[in-house]
């Protein structure tokens, strides 16, 4: 029986990518642990580095133009100690990954079964036929309403909602332990994102496996995760689970990210908007608090130089001291200090 | 897949049609006649205009391709002023040589250019990277007979290794010794074909590789926990290899175009030297027939191309 300890254990990783000759920081000295039956869920913008994490902890970086540091334990391995042919005793058969865009993540040459056989090429001893039993058997399991027909197909004949399904059917091929989805429904309707989701979740709950469920839409977010992560420009600014993070967020992004989602009884049309952007990476700050800029009205002496996490309730962290005496500009008369 | 190719096959029946009609029209142009040359100049005009009503010159063009068309099917292509003969035993004599040159240029081409750009893709930016395309900018950039004058003074004249003129030695004797002078003599203009024609190969190929090697399916693959020899045999190369595949069909017509100079600068007996000789005899039956020839066999290059396609991507068959 797997028990729930931290099988993952991200401790200070920091990817830098090379743009002309010098490393920038894409993540910056990340700590995450995972544990089995859970779902943890990544969110932030655009471009903070998200999906950087996901490939990072995949190995998937060009050693050339990367340069990655910290440790990724897993199940008491460091991945990140690994070569080539080590990690790929992990790839695919402990850890499976769910890509973005279901319509370039297919070879559009291969068939659907021979895609989701070659995982087990590489990572079982299984017989032909046990394999095209078990490519049946996952299609199913995907909910692929006719199996059959579908493993023959190439891709370009199933539509988007099925090929992440056969991308998900590949990911957990093997029954991996951790599966990363990488914004898995990012390119879906909404009735099929919800069916998407249904699926992750059932898998976790037969496989016992820990999910990392990188996404930007906090919708999902609220409706499938245990515990949440936010990121802004390469580093988590708060993480908790998931009624903390909703029910009492603390850093001043993840009040604004809130704050931006649409509601329900809002009488109001107009939704908040974050201003200014996301530093680039050659412009990134060495010190301060990075969203200090987006939040002007707040003053300096609020933020610390170094900032750090924060406990402000168990298993509830915070970046920066700032969350302390942060109030949104069109509150600040409502609200009583 | 068989429907795909029957239908391909069907298209280039018009296609052929047009092409024998532009081709009639374009020698009914030409200047002179039939008898032009071939008859003594003092003769009686009114005789002349007997004679070519009797051969149907006057009758309405329709009448006139429709003829053209039959003696066709029937393999009459005419006689050659210069040669005297008919058109279609001068061809029969020379395609055989046009094509083995062609035939080896081109698997000389693949042999070179499929490892090339294969291996530059994979190493882009080192070393071997830059080599390969020093070699293929600097050969894009000298014009295709210049290699050959350079070729055949280096390796004909210089080091003497090869023969420099015709395609078999006049003392050729027993069937090895056919065979082999006759491949000898392809030998330096199929290699120097073939170093031409594999730049565009090499450069379409190295940047399909790199566009494949960064590719979402790739990614796939490797967080399959493919190894990185796999990736490149069973997701890289076929994808990569897609246009050239389309390519391949056309690359005939390249070559057949090219065979015009080599055969020229290596006064080698085949269908291109022949078209440029009929060029400068004014040679009207034999250009016709040629043009007809080269045409069709274009057609049949890009028919080839289509089936190539249809059998390599699954995408443009048709269900």
């Amino acid at each position: 029986m797997k028990t729930a300890s931290n099988f993952l254990d991200i401790k200070d990783v920091s990817t830098a990518f090379k743009i002309n000759g010098h490393y920038y920081d894409a993540i910056s000295h990340i700590n995450l642990q995972v544990q089995h039956d859970e779902i943890l869920a990544i969110v932030g913008e655009s471009g903070c580095g998200k999906s950087t994490l996901a490939t990072t902890i995949m190995g998937l970086h060009d050693p050339a133009e990367t340069k990655i540091s910290g440790s990724v334990d897993f199940e008491g391995t460091d991945l990140l100690g690994l070569d080539e042919d080590g990690y790929n005793q992990f790839r695919g058969a402990k850890i499976g990954m769910i890509f973005q865009d279901p319509l370039s993540a297919l070879n559009p040459l291969k068939r659907i079964e021979d895609q989701i056989s070659e995982v087990m090429d590489y990572h079982t001893s299984l017989s032909k036929s046990a394999k095209h039993d078990r490519v049946i058997e996952l299609l199913n399991q995907v909910g692929i309403v006719n199996p059959e027909r579908t493993a023959r197909q190439y891709p370009h004949e199933l539509s988007g909602g099925m090929r992440q399904r056969v991308i998900i059917a590949i990911a957990i091929a093997c029954k991996p332990d951790l599966i990363i989805a990488d914004e898995p429904t990012t390119a879906l309707d909404v009735t099929i994102q919800a069916q998407i989701l249904d699926v992750l979740r059932d898998i976790q709950r037969e496989n016992h496996a820990g999910i990392i469920l990188i996404t930007h839409d906090l919708g999902v977010v609220a409706e499938t995760a245990d515990r949440v992560a936010v990121m802004y420009a390469g580093q988590i600014v708060e993480q908790g689970t998931a009624e903390q993070i909703f029910n009492s967020p603390e850093h001043p992004y993840t009040r604004s990210l809130l704050r931006s989602m649409p509601q329900r009884d809002n009488e109001n049309d107009d939704l908040y908007v974050i201003q200014g952007n996301v530093p680039s990476l050659q412009k990134m700050p060495s010190k301060g608090d990075r969203f200090a800029p987006r939040i002007p009205w707040v003053p300096a002496s609020a933020h610390e130089e170094h900032p750090t996490m924060h406990e402000v309730a168990p298993g509830h962290e915070v970046r920066c001291t700032c969350y302390k005496d942060f109030t949104f500009p069109d509150e600040k008369g409502s609200v009583t200090e | 897949m068989w429907k795909t190719i029957l239908r391909r096959f069907l298209i280039m029946i018009p296609e052929v049609i047009i092409l024998s009609l532009l081709v009639f029209l374009l020698a009914k142009a030409m200047p002179g006649d039939p008898f032009t040359g071939s008859i003594n100049p003092k003769a009686d005009p009114q005789q002349i205009k007997h004679l070519m009503r009797m051969n149907g010159l006057y009758d309405p063009w329709y009448q006139q391709y429709w003829n053209w068309v039959v003696h066709l099917f029937h393999g009459n292509l005419g006689n050659s002023y210069q040669y005297q003969e008919p058109v279609t035993r001068l061809i029969e004599g020379r395609a055989g040589n046009t094509l083995w040159l062609a035939l080896f240029t081109m698997i000389l081409t693949y042999v070179f250019a499929l490892p090339m750009g294969v291996f530059a893709g994979r190493h882009e930016g080192k070393l071997p990277d830059t080599i390969i395309r020093v070699y293929t900018y600097v050969t894009y950039c000298i014009p295709f007979f210049v290699i050959l004058v350079i070729g055949i003074w280096i390796f004909g004249y210089v080091l003497g290794w090869f023969p420099t003129t015709g395609s078999i030695s006049s003392d050729a004797s027993g069937w090895l010794h056919t065979v082999g002078s006759r491949f000898y003599h392809i030998l330096l203009p199929g290699l120097l074909g073939a170093l031409f024609s594999t730049v565009n190969i090499v450069q379409y190929l190295r940047s399909e590789v790199i566009d494949a090697k960064h590719s979402d399916y790739v990614r796939t693959a490797r967080s399959k926990g493919v190894p990185n020899r796999d990736i490149y045999l069973h997701h890289i190369f076929r994808n990569s290899l897609l246009p050239i595949a389309a390519f391949a069909g056309y690359s005939i017509t390249g070559l057949l175009n090219g065979s015009i100079f080599t055969e020229t600068v290596f006064s080698y007996p085949g269908m291109g030297l022949l078209f440029v000789n009929s060029i400068s005899y004014r040679d009207y039956t034999v250009i016709t027939a040629l043009v007809l020839i080269y045409g069709i066999l274009n057609l049949l290059g890009t028919l080839l191309s289509d089936i190539i396609l249809s059998i390599v991507d699954p995408r443009i068959r048709i269900e």
